[in-house]
């Protein structure tokens, strides 16, 4: 159970880092990747990183 | 590089024709002169290109792209892409840590004298991204502390972050506002981002339109300086512009920036992709000439882009890319206080002059006209035709000269030679203008300019624009000229 990151969409603004109430978010290689030990999936509510980024299509189910 | 920044010498030629003498009461104030504020506010603004038009033709300001991450989405912004030859805001080549943003700061300054504003405008939200921008600041603050700061927002998450705008003596700030109804807002905001949420529609932008009048009225109550920015999008928001500049002039704005949107399909946007128009230039100054009795009104922006350089007119972030910055920059303060004297200078020269000019049209009697000029700053006349990258539209009648809005266009002439192709572009740039003062032009393209009905003036070189053109509008429309 997490998200991740497509990391042909991600443009880098790091929104979501800020965001991820489990700090599973992080700069790899100039884009950002979701740590899936750390995703919850926000444990049922709406995942936050998906909710800020601007991207549709970027952060999807891993 | 270079070349295009503004030399000392260029806006420092022996005086022109309409120096000395005194000044006639109500010609003393230009349209943003010292004589139309109070004196404290004067002083904020006096070295912001952005925040006074009078400002705009000595001093250069750089924007640093630390701001990445935004709060909202907006219907004409895309900011996935980028193109080293697009101007624009939310539009960057690479962002920046707030160290690396240190360090171009200090290059620039060492560079470019007329630096007078470092702004953080994104490419996302500056106060969203809020631990990037004032890192930045306090990062500046240490190797140039006369630097003056601003920061743009879209004004969501504004309240959070008054007072450390205020610890950081930021004197400036812009709120983007395009509606004060939110089931126009709805229209432009897609979604926001807030509190933890994605929220949409009618909701969303009653949200955003709450936050952007709190953080408004808090700024203001502080003495911040607070400039409006709208994106007219024609169909949407034209007309309710009028009710926003009502809305944001009661809560205290000092300055209104209508802007055209830029709308292109290659650009991604919603709007881009859905055929939504951008005004013409005659659509906008008609706003701008209704909205002209509201908060005042700015007419002279770039829409520059979240990393922009350069004089309003000109971009040199090509020219300080990261890979192109010292490791550590020497910076010498002289050039940048020896370049203030000679602006003071200046400024105090010109204004007489626009006096005098003022006085000689107060005798014309004709109906107003507008005209272009190739100016590379100080005021005056001082480009070559070709060379220019975009002409300042000046409106002249008995009132006096007016800075009007400004029309891009491309360089005409690249190596000594002309092209014929951007000639048609220059063409086009130019509706509805018949005149063009310029400090020199090549014969070709004068015959060229007078084929498609447009006279090429090369009379006044050098000269101050107001003087110029006063000189020529008096001349031409009945009244005898007085030289100085």
């Amino acid at each position: 159970m997490a998200l991740k990151i497509v990391a042909e969409e991600c443009t880098s603004c790091g929104a979501c880092e800020f965001e991820c109430p489990n700090a599973a978010i992080s700069i790899k290689n100039d884009v950002y990747a979701i740590k899936a030990s750390g995703c919850t999936e926000c444990d049922g509510d709406a995942p936050k990183c998906q909710a800020v980024c601007p991207v549709e299509g970027c952060i999807i189910q891993g | 590089m270079s070349n295009n920044i503004v030399s000392l010498t260029s806006i420092t030629r022996p005086q022109p024709a309409g120096t000395g003498g005194g000044c006639a009461s109500k010609a003393c104030g230009s349209s943003e002169g010292p004589g139309d504020m109070p004196a404290h506010i004067w002083d904020k603004v006096k070295d912001h290109p952005c925040y006074s038009e009078e400002a705009h033709h000595y001093f250069a300001r750089m924007h640093v792209a630390v701001a990445p991450a935004c709060n909202i989405q907006c219907n004409y912004c895309n900011r996935k892409y980028d193109c080293a030859n697009e101007s624009r805001p939310g539009v960057t080549s690479e962002k920046l840590t707030p160290e690396q943003a240190a360090r171009k700061v200090l290059a620039v300054a060492a560079k470019v004298p007329q630096l007078s504003v470092l702004g953080i405008a994104g490419p996302g939200d500056s106060m969203y991204d809020w631990r990037k921008t004032f890192e930045t600041f306090r990062a500046v603050e240490k190797s140039l502390p006369d630097l003056k700061f601003c920061v743009s927002t879209n004004g969501l998450a504004l309240p959070d972050h008054i007072d450390a705008l205020a610890d950081h003596n930021i004197d400036h700030v812009t709120i983007t506002i395009n509606m004060i109804d939110p089931k126009i807002g709805a229209l432009i905001y897609p979604w926001i981002y807030f509190n933890g949420r994605r929220h949409t529609g009618i909701e969303a932008a009653t949200i955003l339109h709450e936050r952007q009048m709190e953080g408004l009225e808090r700024l203001t109550a502080k003495g911040i300086l607070v400039k409006v920015n709208s994106v007219m999008i024609p169909g949407i928001n034209d007309q309710h512009l009028l009710e926003v500049n009502t809305a944001i002039k009661a809560r205290g704005a000092f300055l209104h920036n209508v802007m055209p949107l830029i709308s292109d399909a290659a650009h991604g946007t919603h709007f881009g992709l859905t055929g939504q128009r951008g005004p013409k230039a005659s659509e906008l100054k008609d706003l701008q000439d209704k909205l002209a009795g509201g908060a005042n009104l700015m007419r002279h922006c770039r829409q520059c882009r979240a990393d922009a350089i350069g004089m309003l007119g000109e971009d040199l972030s090509q020219d300080f890319t990261l890979d192109k910055l010292p490791e550590a920059p020497a910076y010498d303060p002289e050039p940048r206080r020896l370049y203030r004297e000679v602006v003071e200078r200046e400024r105090a020269d010109r204004t007489k002059a626009v006096a005098i000019a003022s006085a000689e049209l107060a005798l014309t009697e004709a109906p107003s006209r507008l005209v272009a000029v190739c100016t590379k700053g100080g005021g005056r006349i001082n480009q070559h035709f070709g060379h220019a990258k975009e002409f300042q539209v000046f409106e002249v009648d008995a009132q006096g000269v007016r800075f009007s809005g400004h029309r891009k266009a491309d360089n005409y002439c690249v190596g000594g030679y002309g092209d014929d192709e951007k000639m048609d572009g220059v063409l086009a740039a130019l509706e509805g203008i018949d005149t063009v003062f310029v400090a020199k032009i090549g014969r070709c393209p004068k015959d060229d300019l007078k084929k498609a009905g447009i006279e090429a003036i090369d009379l006044y070189p050098f000269d101050y624009i107001e003087t110029a053109v006063a000189a020529w509008y008096a001349e031409r429309f009945g009244v005898q000229a007085e030289t100085a």
